[in-house]
């Protein structure tokens, strides 16, 4: 009897770990699949393409539409345009933010809550908000169709106030006695900063940079509302814009959409751990 | 968490050459965000609500006049259209998103073999971008050519054209939506429901409480705050959702699937009447503000019920 409960158990359990299981790899299948299909395609001869039946594996494999791609359109530009206002960016919110943010943190001066909360709403205005007043502005400072506004507000819009409460939160932790100690030795609060407390964040600090970069690296209604000028577009704007014409060339697009999105992969499959927090964080305001 | 916003209270002694040292680069670290934050979210947030209150457009100069805009937009059945077709995504998104991130949070919360790859796998859609995820879609629903009725018409059905059809456009934008955005919200309820303390699963299982039990009576209410962040999450991203429509549907077809911030950038930035669309601006930015209220007070309440 005792004998036949456990083997019922143990049973139960066996097929638990089953349909556990199965559900897991159906889930991640409807994930990946669409990831597959697009890499699979930018590997196929054109011909191939709209082949039926379908072919589920590039025969023959062909890396030619990725030197299409660059050849034929300025690609190589967009790429470009994509990595340093992404760079820009990120740059700019690590600097500014996390100086803020240790003031925050660490500094008495009157209003530092209240000033703090005031940034800390950034969070919650979207940029879809703010845009038209911005559009208004900038095209009287002749400013649209520049990468100024791609660049400029992105700084100090949602992905500043992320990164002011991000470091805001770390420096907090940083005990008071070793500030006092860097006062005692005569060190000015900017001495301080960078050559005390700023090496013990770069754990946040990575946390911060990718979650910047990704969220502009990836930017779209900003790029497609500022700019006109195809030389200035960014990869997101410029893969949009193409699938919107007639006669769309599939293995193309699926080629620039892979050079869009395998390197992010690639770094988020080796650092998934610190991407997965710096992306959680932002959501847990 | 909300403590944390409030650092020790000003000492009342005279002020040290030390501290007003301190103030003065207080000011001075926060001084460039502060400026940029005032020039470019502040003054734009504020000058939304006075250009909704204007006919402003390209070619006319500004003229105010009050709140005719507001009055237009209730005959306006574009933008009816919208509000209805937003409204609809959310319906259609949020409560298929909660549970499945509730079922598959409580799958993967536990270590097992290969945990990790299932976790990362449901996570890559979130790191890529809208719009390669938008035209991988695009790609896959094509009509003729598209995999997923290449593959219905070897079964010999003949599938539908998902993005071309009036009363699929929204549910397909919503599914492809869910699926993108599944991976966050599991994450955040898994570190959520890693926090609950080991003990009260052991009490319950004491209790005999079966792990539908467990899930039902320990783990929901323990796990509630999250879940609440998580509902006003999603609800504020199915309200501003834009560039999935964009590069889907184009909003259409016809109106189908217009939706607010669709309506915004149509009116703003291919008629370019300003006024008009800032009014359907401040409208959302008024939706989104109680709700990011209701979520931070609800927090602080329930932040205090659990101490």
């Amino acid at each position: 009897m005792k004998y036949n409960m456990q083997k019922t158990e143990r049973s139960k359990k066996i097929a638990w770990k089953i349909v556990k299981y199965t559900i897991c790899i159906l889930v991640s299948v409807i994930m990946l699949a669409p990831f597959y299909w697009m890499i699979t395609t930018s590997l196929k001869e054109y011909s191939k393409v709209l082949e039926f039946p379908p072919q589920f594996f590039p025969n023959p494999v062909v890396f030619q539409n990725y030197i299409d791609l660059f050849r034929m359109q300025p690609f190589g530009l967009y790429l470009w345009n994509s990595i340093y206002t992404a760079s820009i960016v990120t740059l700019s919110v690590v600097f500014f933010a996390s100086i803020a943010g240790y003031a925050f943190a660490k500094l008495r001066f009157a209003g530092n809550n209240i000033l703090f909360l005031i940034i800390l709403s950034g969070m919650m205005m979207p940029v879809e908000i703010t845009t038209i007043p911005l559009f208004i502005a900038l095209s009287k400072l002749q400013l649209v169709d520049t990468h100024f506004p791609l660049i400029v507000p992105q700084i100090f819009g949602y992905g500043g106030a992320f990164g002011v409460f991000l470091m805001r939160q770390f420096y907090i932790t940083v005990p008071d006695e070793l500030i006092e100690a860097g006062k005692i030795d005569g060190c000015s609060q900017p001495k301080i900063f960078y050559n005390i407390v700023l090496p013990m964040s770069t754990s946040t600090i990575a946390t911060l940079v990718i979650f910047t970069f990704l969220q502009n690296w990836n930017e779209f209604f900003v790029p497609l509302i500022f700019l006109s000028n195809s030389r200035l577009f960014t990869i997101p704007l410029a893969l949009s814009l193409f699938t919107t014409e007639s006669g769309v060339q599939w293995h193309l697009i699926m080629a620039a959409a892979s050079v869009a999105t395998v390197p992010v992969l690639i770094v988020f499959f080796f650092s998934q751990r610190k991407f997965i927090e710096s992306l959680a964080m932002s959501g847990l305001k | 968490m909300i403590n944390k916003f409030y650092t020790k209270k000003k000492s009342k002694h005279k002020q040290s050459p030390l501290q007003r040292n301190d103030r003065f680069w207080g000011y001075a670290f926060i001084m460039p965000m502060l400026i940029g934050y005032s020039l470019f979210v502040l003054a734009p947030v504020v000058a939304t609500f006075f250009i909704g209150l204007t006919d402003w457009s390209l070619i006319r100069a500004p003229e105010f006049i009050g709140f005719e805009n507001f009055k237009s937009l209730v005959t306006d059945e574009d933008f009816i259209a919208s509000v209805i077709n937003t409204l609809y995504f959310t319906v259609l998104l949020l409560p298929s998103n909660l549970i499945l991130c509730l079922a598959l949070a409580s799958l993967l919360k536990d270590k097992f073999p290969g945990v990790g790859f299932f976790r990362t796998a449901i996570f890559t859609p979130v790191v890529t971008s809208v719009v390669v995820w938008g035209i991988i879609w695009k790609y896959i629903l094509q009509t003729d050519n598209g995999i997923i009725n290449v593959l219905l018409r070897m079964m010999g059905v003949k599938g539908p054209q998902w993005l071309f059809n009036t009363s699929l456009a929204i549910p397909v934008v919503a599914f492809v939506t869910l699926i993108k955005g599944l991976g966050m919200n599991m994450v955040i309820l898994i570190s959520a429901m890693n926090d609950v303390p080991e003990m009260y699963y052991e009490a319950a299982n004491l209790d005999g409480a079966n792990k539908w039990r467990q899930f039902r009576s320990v783990t929901l209410p323990l796990i509630a705050p999250t879940i609440f962040l998580v509902i006003i999450m999603t609800v504020i991203g199915s309200l501003k959702v834009f560039g999935q429509i964009y590069n889907l549907t184009g909003g259409g077809p016809g109106n189908s699937s217009y939706v607010l911030v669709y309506y915004i950038y149509q009116q703003a930035f291919q008629y370019y009447e300003f006024g008009y669309a800032s009014s359907v601006s401040a409208i959302l930015f008024i939706i989104i503000l109680v709700l990011t209220l209701a979520q931070w007070n609800v927090r602080k309440r329930w932040v205090y019920h659990e101490v």
